[in-house]
C-alpha cells in the first residue's frame, strides 16, 4: 500500500483522473472552455481590424489586444480552473470520502494546479490557433517570453484560487460567487489593454504590485519594440511566489480548520 | 494479549456552543463487531468522524490500530475504511470510475480484478458502467459497501449502514456485513438507532447520551441488565433515564 509514502504521483494521478472523467463526462462544460476564450478572441480581433486603422496605438502592433486578451485568460482560467475542480468536490460533498483515503491534502492541491494547467491549454490554445487564419495574427510570434508570460499569469492564477477556496472552506457555498467575480476586480488595475502610465498615480502604486502588470507590459514591450524586460519577468516572479505562499497558506489554514469544525463531513450544497 | 481495534481516552470534542462528545472512553476489541448507539445528537458520527480523522478532536487520545490516529492518522488510513449513506459517492461519474479512483488513491495494483470481485459478490455488476446518481438506495448502499470494502480494510466504521433501505435490502447488506467479518476477521464499528440490526450484528454496544457513553455491553447483557425483552426497550430507558456513570478505560 502507497498510504505511508508522504507523496504518491498515483494519488495525484486519480484525483487529476476524476477530473478528467467529470470533464469528459459532459460535452456541454468542454464545449464551454473552448466558448468563451474563442468569443473574446473574436470580438477583439475584429475590434484590433477596425483600430489597425483608426488608431496609432493598434497600429503599432496589430497583436496587442488579441495578445492581451489570450493571456487575460491565462490568468482568469487558470484560477476558474482551479477554482471549479475544487468546487465539483463541494457540490458532490466528496470531502468526507476522499480525506478517509490516504490521499494528503497537498496530493489533491497537485491534482487541482494540474487540472487548472490542462483546462487552461483546453480553453486557450484552440482560440490562439483560430485566431491564424482569421486574423493573420500568431500570439506564438511573442516567440519564447510567451511562455514565462503564461507562467506568471498561470502561478498568479493558482494563487488567487488556493486564497478562494480557502475562503469557501472557510465561509462555506455561499462564498462559492468569489471564484467567478473576484479576479475580475484585478483587471481594471492589471493595465491589460492599456498602460500603466493611463492610471492615476495612487492606482499605479496598487498595479505594480501585481505580476499581472509585468506581464502585460512587458508584452506591450516585446510587441512595441521588441524588447524583452528581464526585470520585469523577474519582479512578476518574485511577487508570483509571495502570492502563491499566501494563497497556499490560506488554504491549508482554512482546511485545518475545516477539520477542526466538523466541515469536511458536511460541506457541500 | 491482541491490541484492541480502536482505543479512545478521555475523548472531548466541543463547539463553541455545544459539546458534541464530553470525555468518553472505550475500546473495541479486534475482530468484533460493535456498535455506538444512541438517539439524535449523542455523539456517534462526531466520534466516528475523528475515528476517521476527519475531525480534531479538543481533547483526548485515539489509537486505531495500534497507532495514534491524531498525530499518524497516514499510516493507519490505507488500513481502515468508511461507509454512510448520507454520504454519497460523485453523481457523474460511473460507479466503475468511482471505484477505480478510490482504488488508486489506496494504492491497489489489481485494480480492474478486485473491482470485478467486489462487484460480483456485492451484486453491482450489472450497473457498473451507469453513473452512480442514478442508482436507487439500495443499489447506492451495495456501491459505497464495494469502495468501503477495496482495500480489505482491517477496521470499517459504518454509519447508520441500512438507512433509508427497505427490509429485503437491509436484510441483504447486515448478512453481508456478517459473512464478510467471518470471512476476514477485520472489525466493524457501527453508529445505528437501528437496534434490531445491533441485537444481531453486535457483541458489544457502547449506549450514547448527550456525549457521554452511559452504558456499555452485550446486547444481551443489556437486556438482562434492565430487565427488558429488547434492545429497543434498553435504547428507550436510558433515552428516558438519567445517565450511569462509567468508570474511565484504564
Amino acid at each position: 500500500m502507497s498510504g505511508q509514502l508522504y507523496y504518491s504521483a498515483g494519488r495525484v494521478w486519480a484525483m487529476l483522473l476524476r477530473y478528467l472523467y467529470l470533464l469528459r463526462s459532459s460535452w456541454p462544460r468542454t464545449l464551454e472552455l473552448l466558448y468563451w476564450p474563442t468569443l473574446q478572441m473574436l470580438i477583439w480581433g475584429f475590434m484590433s481590424q477596425f483600430l489597425y486603422s483608426n488608431s496609432s496605438y493598434v497600429f503599432r502592433a496589430f497583436g496587442v489586444l488579441l495578445a492581451a486578451v489570450m493571456l487575460w485568460d491565462v490568468l482568469f482560467r487558470g484560477q476558474l480552473g482551479l477554482s471549479m475542480s475544487f468546487l465539483e468536490e463541494m457540490w458532490a460533498r466528496n470531502l468526507g470520502h476522499l480525506f478517509v483515503t490516504p490521499l494528503r491534502p497537498y496530493e489533491w492541491v497537485l491534482s487541482l494546479l494540474s487540472m487548472s494547467m490542462i483546462r487552461v491549454l483546453l480553453g486557450i490554445l484552440p482560440a490562439a490557433l483560430l485566431a491564424i487564419p482569421l486574423y493573420h495574427y500568431s500570439i506564438f510570434s511573442i516567440g519564447l517570453p510567451l511562455l514565462a508570460f503564461v507562467a506568471v499569469l498561470l502561478i498568479m492564477g493558482w494563487a488567487l484560487g488556493l486564497a478562494i477556496c480557502g475562503l469557501i472552506l472557510r465561509q462555506g457555498m455561499g462564498a462559492e460567487g468569489l471564484a467567478w467575480t473576484v479576479v475580475f476586480t484585478l483587471s481594471p488595475i492589471s493595465a491589460v489593454y492599456y498602460p500603466v502610465s493611463t492610471l492615476p498615480g495612487w492606482l499605479q502604486h496598487a498595479a505594480w504590485a501585481l505580476p499581472s502588470t509585468y506581464v502585460f507590459e512587458g508584452m506591450r514591450a516585446v510587441l512595441f519594440t521588441g524588447i524583452f524586460r528581464a526585470d520585469y519577468l523577474v519582479t512578476a516572479l518574485a511577487l508570483d511566489f509571495f502570492y502563491i505562499g499566501l494563497g497556499t497558506a490560506v488554504f491549508f489554514i482554512a482546511f485545518h480548520n475545516a477539520r477542526r469544525r466538523g466541515a469536511l463531513l458536511q460541506m457541500g450544497e | 494479549m491482541v491490541a484492541p481495534a480502536v482505543k479512545v481516552n478521555n475523548l472531548v470534542k466541543r463547539y463553541p456552543t455545544a459539546t458534541a462528545v464530553d470525555g468518553i472512553s472505550f475500546c473495541v476489541a479486534s475482530g468484533v463487531t460493535a456498535a455506538l448507539l444512541g438517539g439524535n445528537g449523542a455523539g456517534k458520527t462526531t466520534t466516528l468522524s475523528i475515528l476517521l480523522g476527519l475531525l480534531l478532536p479538543t481533547s483526548g487520545s485515539v489509537e486505531v490500530l495500534g497507532e495514534d490516529m491524531l498525530h499518524h492518522r497516514y499510516r493507519v488510513l490505507p488500513r481502515m475504511n468508511f461507509s454512510s449513506p448520507f454520504v454519497d459517492l460523485p453523481h457523474r461519474l460511473t460507479v466503475r470510475q468511482n471505484l477505480l479512483i478510490y482504488a488508486r488513491l489506496y494504492g491497489l495494483s489489481d485494480r480492474r480484478e478486485r473491482i470485478e470481485n467486489l462487484a460480483r459478490d456485492l451484486q453491482i455488476s450489472a450497473f457498473l458502467e451507469r453513473p452512480a446518481g442514478k442508482l436507487s438506495a439500495g443499489q447506492k448502499t451495495r456501491v459505497a459497501l464495494a469502495k468501503a470494502l477495496l482495500n480489505d480494510p482491517e477496521l470499517l466504521l459504518l454509519d447508520e449502514p441500512t438507512a433509508s433501505l427497505d427490509p429485503d435490502t437491509g436484510d441483504w447488506v447486515r448478512r453481508y456485513l456478517e459473512e464478510w467479518r467471518a470471512r476476514t476477521d477485520a472489525t466493524i464499528l457501527m453508529a445505528s438507532h437501528n437496534m434490531s440490526e445491533v441485537e444481531r450484528l453486535c457483541s458489544e454496544v457502547l449506549m450514547m447520551k448527550e456525549g457521554h457513553i452511559v452504558d456499555r455491553g452485550s446486547p444481551q447483557a443489556l437486556i438482562n441488565r434492565y430487565g427488558r425483552t429488547n434492545l429497543e426497550e434498553v435504547f428507550l430507558h436510558i433515552a428516558r433515564e438519567s445517565r450511569i456513570e462509567l468508570e474511565p478505560v484504564k
